[in-house]
């Protein structure tokens, strides 16, 4: 089973077909991360203007000039539209689950590649449409990411909530199908492609954690696409579901009796799995990395498996904690914030679960494994401050401060891109065919690490001293002026990470033409994309149908000839 | 793939055998997915079939979280009060909307012969299906067959089902109910002309099943295209009959 037959099925000649409009697994995956990649520097870029902003507000910069404080609005909404969107949804799932988990299970493809291509590029068209929007007259919208109506349901609420916000939402309704087709393309490939042998208590953390993140999507993303069609009929055609009442420059509008209560409902019942949605596959690949690098079994992988489980349950049962300023009853608010508690419980068991598997193990700290260790930390750090956020007395008093920047950014924005760091470093190898530069991996981590922290902690310190969140320039306001110090410590803290970020990219490139090559299991793992040669062929196995006999974390087994043993080995007793 | 027999031999002869970690004994090696078909030689139209009705389902669940966050967004907003700035009040202004009883009963009428006709349809095509092996068989003649054109004919009605809800949204128009006329108005647009547009979905699917004959493609592969539509079809006739039964009696 080491040397697969070279029977390969055949590849699809002509570049067009082979790389472009491709039907294969790989190369899809690829198309989303390096999709992913780019969004991510767009975003990044956003974000670094609004730091800059916030320190300097009347500095003129190159390229943008004088940021006015709609422009900065402007800023933060597609920062976090582009991030949430096109970053934490695409890469994780998109990108290296399309990648590895047909791999994984032993399947040779999706289960609907031109399903699998379609939902690509309708990604793709969404990003398109979303960018787009930047290049419009009045430019991109500024009603933050998360859309709340009036102020995104009426056209001239303001600049860039013309033709900008309606760009907004299609890009969002397009990026609604697309990840609606590949949650479908990923439950039926999970459910029903799967090797020999391969039971869902054999699959891989990595596995599991796509599938999860795949029915949440299959059932989060069709709510939020009712509400943009809903949003889009209150802007374009005079309805009134969302909007009251309302007079806007002086000007009173037709709609009459809407509830904006109403979208905040079905923006957050999709809002909070999406939360999930983006950090669900780095639990995963953290599991895998941790397991591998500290060359012992997962502790407790049937944990693992309900834990996850249960997170994806109760994330559609705590869309209200984010609405405790909204106006609701104590009694639902009361609800929501024992659920949003509960999910302490399993994110506990995970959190203790990865620390007992790297107990006491001989772990190996390559740059993956730093990674995933630095994904622990981040996941703690920022989970930590979640039980404060779901109670509501607290919550009114922190909710429109930095505090809450902190808490998400820590841990579904840099946690999250912590799991696709791992990833990228783990699965380089295999992806193209090379080995990453290991000194700046681990450069690259250490100031990664550092920064995020030097950035995002400190918003803790500056929520809780009242620093209030979304606003563009604070020297007028006393108390907040005297916060203005701390910003110019996040500031610069995030110019030396973003920088950083560039011995990253560097080394990718790099590393993709003049790495050293990478053998087929570089880092002696047990799962099946390390049996077949490395990049894989077209059919992933090359006309092998995998056989599995073993759970995918067996590491240091009593009496066998090496400290691992493949899933595909047939000469030892499966422990599972 | 080895019988399961033959793969128990292969551990009880295993060189480290019996070591495990005390857990429970071994699960046994198989029970996982089939391998993916291919890899084996030619299509496997039966795991072929499984595999498209597991996607169906999974796309059937998201129609479903659709409809089911508009029907939220429905009862939401029939039960919020309003504020009116002429009697400085909170008014309900959910509002009326007179239906075109007589011309959506008929509508209703013809998507359910076309889920009749479709299931036939998907009948037929299953049988054909089973008897291809036979008639592949030189000198093997199964008797003069006639198929009725159950697919064309629930194409037909599917065109006349469209068509009659044009007429209705026009029947709605003439009514001087339009879109934005009130909450109740905007909602009957929204969730008959979204029905609309997902049964038109089914259409396409349908002249694409139509088609695959005329494409010469294999009768198992028309099968499965049938088979998957037919029970979109059916699924867009439940859809409607919901819809109908909200817009008349939760008004």
């Amino acid at each position: 089973m080491a040397t697969p037959a070279t029977v390969h099925a055949h590849a699809p000649q002509g570049f067009i077909r082979r790389y472009i409009f491709s039907l294969d697994h790989k190369v899809i995956g690829i198309q989303y991360f390096f999709l992913a990649l780019t969004a991510v520097f767009v975003g990044m870029f956003l974000s670094l203007l609004m730091r800059i902003h916030l320190v300097w507000p009347s500095a003129n910069l190159p390229l943008v000039g004088e940021i006015k404080p709609e422009t900065y609005l402007t800023l933060l909404t597609m920062h976090g539209t582009i991030m949430v969107f096109f970053v934490l949804t695409t890469a994780p799932q998109g990108g290296f689950g399309n990648y590895f988990l047909p791999i994984q299970i032993g399947a040779p493809d999706m289960a609907f590649p031109v399903l699998n291509m379609l939902s690509f590029w309708t990604t793709f068209v969404a990003f398109v449409v979303i960018i787009a929007a930047f290049f419009v007259s009045g430019g991109a919208p500024l009603h933050g990411w998360t859309g709340y109506p009036p102020l995104s349901a009426v056209q001239s609420a303001g600049p860039g909530e013309g033709l900008g916000a309606d760009l907004w939402i299609t890009s969002i309704a397009i990026f609604c199908i697309a990840s609606l087709m590949g949650a479908l393309n990923f439950i039926t490939t999970t459910l029903d492609l799967r090797a020999k042998g391969m039971t869902m208590m054999r699959m891989p953390l990595t596995v599991w954690s796509w599938f999860i993140t795949a029915i949440l999507g299959l059932l989060a993303f069709g709510v939020l696409l009712s509400a943009g069609i809903l949003l889009l009929m209150d802007r374009n055609l005079g309805t009134s579901f969302y909007v009251p009442l309302v007079v806007v420059n002086g000007q009173v509008m037709l709609h009459k009796g809407g509830s904006p209560l109403l979208w905040q409902h079905l923006f957050w019942f999709f809002g909070h799995p999406e939360v999930y949605i983006a950090i669900l596959p780095g639990m995963g690949v953290t599991s895998q990395i941790l397991s591998t690098f500290s060359r012992k079994p997962i502790f407790g992988y049937k944990a693992m498996v309900y834990a996850m489980l249960s997170i994806g349950f109760f994330g559609f049962m705590v869309w209200g904690h984010h609405m405790f300023m909204s106006g609701m009853s104590p009694y639902s608010a009361f609800a929501f914030s024992i659920l949003t508690m509960c999910i302490g419980v399993p994110s506990a068991i995970k959190t203790f679960n990865w620390l007992g598997t790297m107990y006491k193990a001989h772990i190996r700290f390559q740059t993956p494994m730093l990674y995933a260790i630095g994904f622990v930390s981040l996941f703690v750090s920022g989970g930590l401050s979640g039980p404060f956020l779901a109670q509501p007395v607290l919550d009114i008093q922190l909710h429109d401060t930095y505090f809450v920047v902190g808490h998400f950014h820590l841990i579904m924005g840099v946690a999250a891109i912590f799991g696709m760091f791992a990833a990228t470093y783990y699965w380089f190898p295999k992806m193209f065919g090379r080995m990453m530069n290991e000194f700046w991996g681990r450069i690259h981590f250490f100031l990664t690490l550092a920064g995020t922290y030097a950035i995002f902690m400190p918003m803790h310190y500056l929520g809780m001293a009242g620093g209030t969140r979304r606003y563009s320039d604070y020297r007028e306001v006393k108390y907040l002026a005297t916060l203005i110090p701390l910003h110019q410590f996040m500031t610069y803290a995030a110019i030396i990470t973003i920088a950083a970020q560039f011995i990253f990219v560097i080394n990718l490139f790099w590393s993709m033409f003049k790495g050293p090559k990478a053998s087929d299991n570089p880092w002696e793992s047990t799962t099946l994309e390390w049996i077949t040669t490395t990049p894989p062929p077209h059919d992933n196995f090359g006309g092998v149908t995998p056989v599995v006999h073993n759970g995918p974390y067996e590491y240091g087994v009593p009496g066998a000839p090496k400290d691992y043993v493949m899933q595909t080995d047939p000469a030892v007793v499966a422990t599972h | 793939m080895g019988h399961p027999q033959s793969l128990m031999a292969t551990y009880t002869t295993s060189p480290i055998g019996g070591v495990d970690r005390g857990h429970k004994p071994p699960a046994p090696p198989f029970g996982g997915g089939d391998g993916g078909g291919s890899g084996n030689g030619g299509p496997d139209y039966g795991a072929r079939l499984r595999r498209a009705r597991l996607g169906l389902i999974c796309g059937i669940g998201t129609v479903c979280m659709v409809f089911i966050a508009l029907t939220s967004a429905y009862i939401v907003r029939q039960g919020i009060p309003s504020f009116d700035d002429a009697s400085n009040t909170y008014v309900h202004d959910w509002g009326i909307v007179q239906l075109p009883w007589l011309l959506l009963g008929i509508n209703t009428a013809l998507l359910l012969l076309s889920s009749v006709t479709m299931e036939f349809a998907r009948r037929d095509a299953a049988r054909r299906a089973a008897l291809a092996p036979v008639r592949s068989i030189p000198g093997v003649s199964l008797g003069n067959e006639r198929s009725f054109p159950w697919l064309g004919i629930t194409v037909l009605l599917g065109f006349g089902f469209l068509a009659g809800q044009w007429l209705a949204w026009g029947e709605l128009h003439d009514r001087g109910f339009f879109v934005n006329t009130n909450p109740n108005s905007s909602f009957v647009f929204l969730l008959t002309i979204a029905h609309a547009v997902h049964l038109a979905g089914g259409l396409i699917a349908l002249l694409w099943a139509g088609s695959s004959s005329l494409l010469g493609k294999p009768v198992e592969a028309r099968r499965i295209a049938v088979d998957i539509t037919a029970w979109y079809w059916h699924f867009m006739a439940v859809l409607w009959i919901y819809i109908f039964a909200l817009l008349s009696f939760a008004r």
